[in-house]
């Protein structure tokens, strides 16, 4: 069986048996205590300044920021970038906060809005993001009953929400809120997403909007 | 894929005459190593996270079982499955039962070089299933039935016009030559059969224990739809990818970008921990890791088991002259450059992949660069004892290099014979002390001349300089 000769080839490659009590517990150890390596300085900063890393990091990356001072002016912030586009159709995550908005706006502007997962040929799509990541300018965004992750990477237009209060400097703080809000069992996809699909398959050109989405959106809250 | 590394000579031969790849291998030349160094200058800790790095995986590579029976535990506990496979052969029936089991007619494919190692493609063709290729690199090279020259920019050998040509022979529509109406043309395509597959394949960068996640690091999206749209996502990935927790991954998430394409981290990192959950609207029902083994576990307590540290993000071969001069098909299997000098001899066996220890001009570029820092010379030189040892030179190579150790070990011959040589050369060339041509060298005068050697020889200079108290 494939299994054991793998598991016993590697165990007679290092000399070992499978009863080692040292390296079990150094592998316990590890699982259990999970230690940091090192953390750059780089985002290592007071909150405020994170939160300019973040931009200026996601800025690099061809993200577009649209800062708020409020929440609720989510659905006119969308109407007006979709209107600026000529998009007339918005999809949604059916996430509970988004949609106790009021969302006349779109309608003001002849902007059709649905609850869905994403469908091939869909134009835009609206989901919140779990956390915003300074080091790289990345959002990071899980999967659960509000948020399909086919909104991520289907339609041709990617708007996101992020709270201001949601930015932590490096990956492993993002690590650690995730471990507090779902314990030991991940959500079935965690995605981190930096900037808009891109490829430079050919010619080593790079080009804008591969498979992903062409543009991606971010709707920065300043709460 | 067919072995065709023992002609590695003819191969390498023909790829410097041939202008087509020799201006697309500019194209890597002038892009890679430039935009590499840029990243690492703007993060000053970098060669701490090498140092880290190569530590980490020494640690996994001492506790490697352990680790992967720790992962395996939890994909299942996610309500994922664990697939063994010792061999090729192995992996390719194990995926094509997973295809079989759901009746699959397509299957889409994220970019892998575990499931081109395998053979994946013509494998599951053979029997019924349809594999499509989604990074659109590898999407342009599976129309011109073509593989892969390098790991990560696997269409790098071609230019705009092949893929224009390509295109038009496929797609029935106007040809283009503007880049960004034919990568246009390959997402309208693609698109239909992304929703229309039934299984969809992606390798892994890394296997996390910890949470039992694979992830796979992309920049183009392919991948994401890849393994969301269709029912069943079969992960093929190979023993050394796994690490501890996520905290280890994401050392290694520095690491890869920025050594292999300059970025300070892909677009896309996507974590997939098991099948759709209870109240998830979308994402695949079934899930499957195939953690493939083919000589990997062999190299564990070698002198090869250094290699296994590799993360697979191809800068040795973006730093390699001999890469950079004959392409990645010149090396005449999977896994070109550095990397693949080392690996492929163990994966195909050292009799027909001996050639690639030998196509290495030793400058150590390649261990200079590498995020974990394998010590890619030597394990060339490893390979070339055990090549010597095993008498599988060619009779010119074991001979000459018999004929020199008898001189090298006896000074008395060694010395006047070497004056002598050095005399010769030097009235061979003539007064301009250039050598044109010169018998049995060449390989090496007929693309350049051979300078003459100047002065006295280094057994002379260093006796004068002895005697005068070793000053210059």
């Amino acid at each position: 069986m494939s299994r054991a000769e793998i598991l016993g080839n590697i165990r007679r490659g290092l000399n070992r048996s499978e009863a080692d009590t040292e390296r079990q517990q150094a592998v316990q150890n590890r699982l259990a205590c999970k230690p940091s390596n090192l953390i750059p300085q780089r985002a290592q900063l007071p909150a405020a300044e994170q939160v300019e890393l973040f931009k200026t990091m996601a800025s690099e990356a061809v993200s577009e920021l649209i800062e708020l001072d409020r929440f609720d002016q989510v659905p006119s912030a969308c109407a007006d970038w979709l209107s600026s586009q000529g998009i007339r159709e918005l999809v949604s995550a059916s996430n509970s906060e988004l949609r106790e908005l009021d969302w006349s706006p779109l309608a003001q502007q002849q902007i059709e809005k649905t609850e869905r997962v994403a469908q091939a040929g869909d134009l835009a799509s609206l989901t919140l993001s779990f956390a915003g990541i300074a080091e790289t300018g990345t959002l990071m965004l899980h999967s659960g009953e509000q948020s399909p992750t086919t909104l991520n990477f289907l339609p041709d237009n990617h708007l996101v929400v992020l709270y201001r209060s949601a930015i932590v400097g490096v990956y492993e703080e993002a690590w650690k809120t995730l471990r507090e809000k779902f314990g030991d069992t991940m959500p079935r996809t965690v995605n981190m997403i930096t900037g808009p699909s891109r490829s430079a398959d050919i010619e080593q050109k790079l080009q804008m909007g591969a498979h992903g989405p062409k543009k991606l959106v971010i709707l920065l809250i300043n709460d | 894929m067919q072995i065709n590394t023992p002609f590695f000579k003819q191969r390498a031969h023909d790829a410097l005459a041939d202008a087509n790849l020799q201006k697309a291998l500019g194209n890597l030349k002038a892009g890679f190593p430039e935009k590499r160094a840029i990243a690492v200058s703007r993060m000053p800790e970098f060669e701490q996270l090498r140092d880290q790095g190569r530590d980490l995986k020494n640690h996994i590579l001492e506790h490697l079982d352990l680790y992967l029976e720790e992962f395996e535990r939890k994909v299942i506990e996610n309500g994922g499955h664990v697939h063994w496979a010792r061999t090729a052969d192995d992996a390719n029936r194990i995926i094509l039962d997973i295809c079989q089991q759901v009746d699959a007619k397509t299957v889409t494919k994220g970019k892998s070089m575990v499931t081109e190692e395998i053979g994946l493609n013509d494998f599951l063709e053979a029997n019924g299933v349809q594999p499509v290729e989604t990074d659109l690199g590898e999407y342009i090279l599976q129309l011109r039935h073509d593989h892969p020259s390098h790991i990560i920019a696997p269409a790098i050998h071609l230019n705009l016009e092949d893929v224009s040509e390509a295109f038009h022979a496929n797609h029935h529509r106007p040809k283009s030559s503007d880049p960004a109406v034919l990568m246009q043309e390959a997402r309208e395509v693609l698109r239909e059969k992304f929703v229309a597959a039934d299984v969809g394949i992606t390798g892994a960068n890394f296997c996390v224990a910890e949470t039992g996640s694979t992830i796979i690091v992309t920049n183009e999206g392919n991948g994401d739809l890849t393994q969301t749209l269709p029912k069943t996502h079969v992960v093929v990935t190979s023993i050394e990818k796994v690490v501890p927790t996520l905290e280890d991954m994401t050392l290694f998430l520095r690491l890869l970008a920025r050594s292999a394409t300059g970025q300070e981290f892909s677009v896309y990192n996507t974590l997939s921990s098991g099948p759709r959950r209870e109240g998830d609207q979308d994402g695949p029902e079934n899930f499957h890791v195939v953690l493939v083994d083919n000589g990997r576990s062999e190299m564990v307590g070698s002198e090869f088991q250094d290699m296994l540290r590799c993360i697979r993000c191809s800068a040795c071969m973006n730093h390699c002259p001999v890469y950079g001069a004959v392409g990645g098909h010149s090396y005449g299997w999977v896994y070109p450059g550095p990397m693949g000098s080392v690996l492929t001899p163990q994966m195909i066996g050292i009799e027909k992949g001996g050639m690639l220890p030998n196509a290495s001009t030793f400058c150590g570029k390649c261990e200079s660069v590498c995020p974990v820092r394998i010590p890619l010379p030597k394990l060339m030189r490893h390979w070339r004892e055990d090549e010597f040892e095993k008498h599988l030179q060619p009779k010119a190579a074991r001979y000459g290099l018999a004929g020199w150790a008898f001189l090298a070990k006896r000074p008395a011959l060694y010395k006047p014979y070497t004056r002598m040589a050095s005399w010769m050369m030097k009235a061979w060339a003539g007064k301009n002390g250039r050598i044109r041509t010169l018998p049995l060298a060449g390989g090496w005068t007929d693309w350049r001349d051979m300078p003459a050697p100047q002065g006295k020889t280094f057994m002379q200079a260093w006796k004068e300089q002895q005697k005068a108290g070793g000053q210059q």
